[in-house]
């Protein structure tokens, strides 16, 4: 490692607002470790986030930060993109920003194949505003807003992204942080969309509604809840409702929104 | 021969929009298609390209906006252009590029009613939508052009105020002027004074982002320099992190609002035509000023002391200059396509209610020189002023 990560970091403004036992620290670090060893330089990187607990990341970091509306990010950093081809876009969005009210933009930015990676820090909820159920929170789960267990399925992101165009398609977990950083590599060295989700806890609320103990149980109980992809698909969908699974989906080449653009335009015959 | 330079075209609106955005230094345009705004959209497809643009096509009026946020602070001027209601999805991010202060164009072609109205009809009822339509205080600029011609000079206006101010402008045009066509003069960006934002002028480790210069305007870089651009819709101190501290948060908000307020002199100032002694005065706006224009003609043809006055700005609302151009005048007509959103604010310049009479015509017909006509002859005779 040629560069050390702490020069992405704004290390004055720590310590962070985030709560103890909540993994969010973890990915960014590792994001940051990730493009120390990929040596891209800070002026080229840039980390764009949601709202919410990960849209907090922006604040620790000494990179180009760019923090939108809620759920907005990916249509953002489409034109950022567009504009600016060199650089190097990181996306930072929980579960509830990108799954919910950002759904759309997410399919899209897959579609068109923008070259950005995009991380899903999932925490299972809506920390931010107090432990709210979202897309992603299993089914039957008890929260601020489901009292009685969340009444309305979940959904698998990854392989929506994966079927709307993604170049790159991974899920891993807090507990696996070696696979963690070579998923954030590899997804950043695919020229085009890449998404890598990562099931982290947040003892704060969905622990404690869910009685899962303290942030060391809570990765306990991520790790027995996670198998590799291929064991998943071998499961019945009564147990598979059970488990999450870690691996990697897709990993294609197909070329990414700027290229085919430039390609097609310059093709085009401009006499109007 | 005439045109040799092939400066004088034959336009609609919505061309003279594109085109005029595109002159200014447009290198981006994001938006969706919606009546009766498309052409713009059309238009920037086939042009941008050859230019070394790029068009994009959004999933929605949100994404649209969003993107072209992201190109602006990314270096590239950057426009949309939409009706009401995509600029009713837009409100969200019209915000965020005010506290951001990334420079945009938002075109507003107007059509007529709330909801879906009548897509492909007239309307002057995004008065109020564009000046308060994003939530919090804050400072807007929004421009009214009454032809084709103004539909190609204020976009230009447009963006230099934008990148000048470093916030987003909404040029407010309506359906009828989007697909009237008519002889227009364009001008290269060498004829015209193109204003393009500052650039910060060292590198400097610590640079600040967002501390702003004596006209209110912080220098920002873009994405991607060497300085580092830190951007958030949060409250944020002056090296774009966020913080909530009053002090910090009082004077940012302050300062957005401040830096439009104290800039009026930089924006398109009001037009009169007619009477330069005027017993009554019609203030309007946008396609209703044409025919306000035409019907101040004939008043003053039949000896009425008629003026109009013409206001390419909206927001910020002149108010000095109303009050002073009330001032002479018995009796002020504020004529407008929707059921009074001038004329309250005209009102609200402190013009005595009942010398404030309101000509209205929110049906999706556009208002006609006839009606103000009558309007301004019934004044006249109410008022007792000489008979004709």
């Amino acid at each position: 490692m040629s560069i050390d990560y702490s020069v992405y970091l704004a290390k004055e403004r720590l310590p962070h607002l985030w709560c103890p036992g909540c993994g969010h620290g973890i990915i960014l670090k590792n994001m940051l470790i990730s493009m120390a060893e990929m040596e891209i330089p800070r002026e080229k990187a840039l980390l764009a986030c949601g709202i919410g607990c990960s849209g907090r990341a922006g604040d620790y970091v000494n990179i180009h930060r760019f923090q939108g509306t809620h759920g907005r990010t990916l249509a953002y950093v489409t034109g950022i993109k567009m504009a600016h081809p060199e650089l190097k876009i990181f996306c930072f969005m929980g579960d509830g920003d990108c799954s919910a009210i950002g759904i759309g933009h997410l399919i899209h930015a897959a579609r068109r194949n923008v070259d950005v990676t995009a991380i899903v820090p999932n925490n299972l909820n809506y920390g931010m505003t107090g432990g709210q159920f979202s897309p992603l929170t299993p089914g039957e789960s008890l929260t601020s807003t489901s009292r009685s267990g969340k009444a309305e399925p979940d959904m698998d992101l990854c392989r929506l992204a994966a079927e709307a165009g993604a170049n790159y398609v991974a899920r891993t977990t807090i507990y696996h942080v070696v696979e963690m950083k070579k998923r954030f590599i590899e997804a950043t060295n695919n020229k085009g969309f890449s998404l890598v989700e990562v099931i982290t806890p947040c003892p704060t609320y969905y622990g404690r509604y869910n009685q899962l103990g303290n942030a060391h149980k809570m990765i306990e109980w991520i790790k027995d809840k996670t198998v590799p992809l291929h064991k998943y698909e071998e499961m019945s969908v009564k147990n598979q409702e059970q488990h999450f699974w870690r691996g990697k989906l897709v990993e294609k080449h197909k070329p990414d929104l700027y290229t085919r653009y430039w390609q097609h335009e310059r093709g085009m015959d401009h006499r109007a | 021969m005439m045109n040799k330079d092939n400066s004088i075209k034959f336009l609609q609106g919505n061309e003279a929009c594109a085109l005029g955005g595109i002159t200014a230094g447009a290198r981006f345009f994001a938006g969706y298609p919606i009546s009766p705004a498309s052409e713009i959209a059309e238009l920037s497809s086939l042009l941008l390209p050859q230019r070394g643009g790029i068009y994009l096509q959004m999933e929605d009026e949100i994404a649209s906006i969003a993107a072209v946020i992201g190109a602006s602070l990314g270096g590239m001027k950057a426009f949309t252009a939409t009706s009401g209601p995509g600029l009713s999805l837009m409100q969200e991010n019209i915000g965020f590029a005010v506290m951001a202060e990334a420079p945009c164009v938002i075109i507003n072609v107007q059509r007529f009613g709330p909801s879906t109205g009548v897509a492909t009809r007239p309307g002057q009822a995004d008065v109020m939508t564009t000046r308060w339509g994003t939530h919090g205080d804050h400072g807007i600029i929004v421009l009214a052009p009454t032809s084709v011609q103004e539909c190609y000079d204020l976009t230009i206006e447009a963006f230099n105020l934008a990148e000048s101010l470093r916030t987003p402008v909404i040029l407010l045009t309506d359906a009828t002027l989007a697909h009237l066509r008519e002889k227009i003069v364009t001008r290269t960006d060498k004829e015209l004074s193109i204003i393009s934002r500052q650039k910060p002028d060292q590198v400097t480790e610590d640079y600040q982002p967002y501390r702003p210069g004596p006209d209110g305007v912080p220098v920002l870089p873009d994405f991607g320099d060497q300085n580092i651009l830190r951007v958030t819709g949060l409250i944020h101190d002056h090296d774009g992190y966020s913080t909530p501290k009053p002090q910090t948060a009082g004077d940012l908000v302050h300062r957005l609002q401040q830096k439009i307020e104290g800039a009026t002199s930089l924006m398109p100032a009001p037009r009169y035509f007619g009477s330069n002694d005027p017993e009554i005065l019609i203030i309007s706006f946008g396609i209703s000023a044409r025919s306000a224009r035409e019907a101040v003609n004939r008043a003053n043809d039949q000896g009425i002391k008629a003026r109009l006055m013409q206001l390419p700005t909206i927001w910020p609302f002149p108010e000095e200059a109303v009050r002073y151009a009330c001032y002479g005048a018995s009796a002020v007509l504020v004529a407008e396509m929707n059921s009074g959103q001038i004329c309250r604010e005209v009102r609200a310049c402190g013009i005595q209610r009942e010398k404030v009479v309101g000509v209205n015509r929110a049906d999706t017909a556009v208002i006609t020189p006839g009606e103000i006509l009558k309007a301004i002859k019934k004044t006249w005779f109410r008022w007792g002023f000489h008979p004709i």
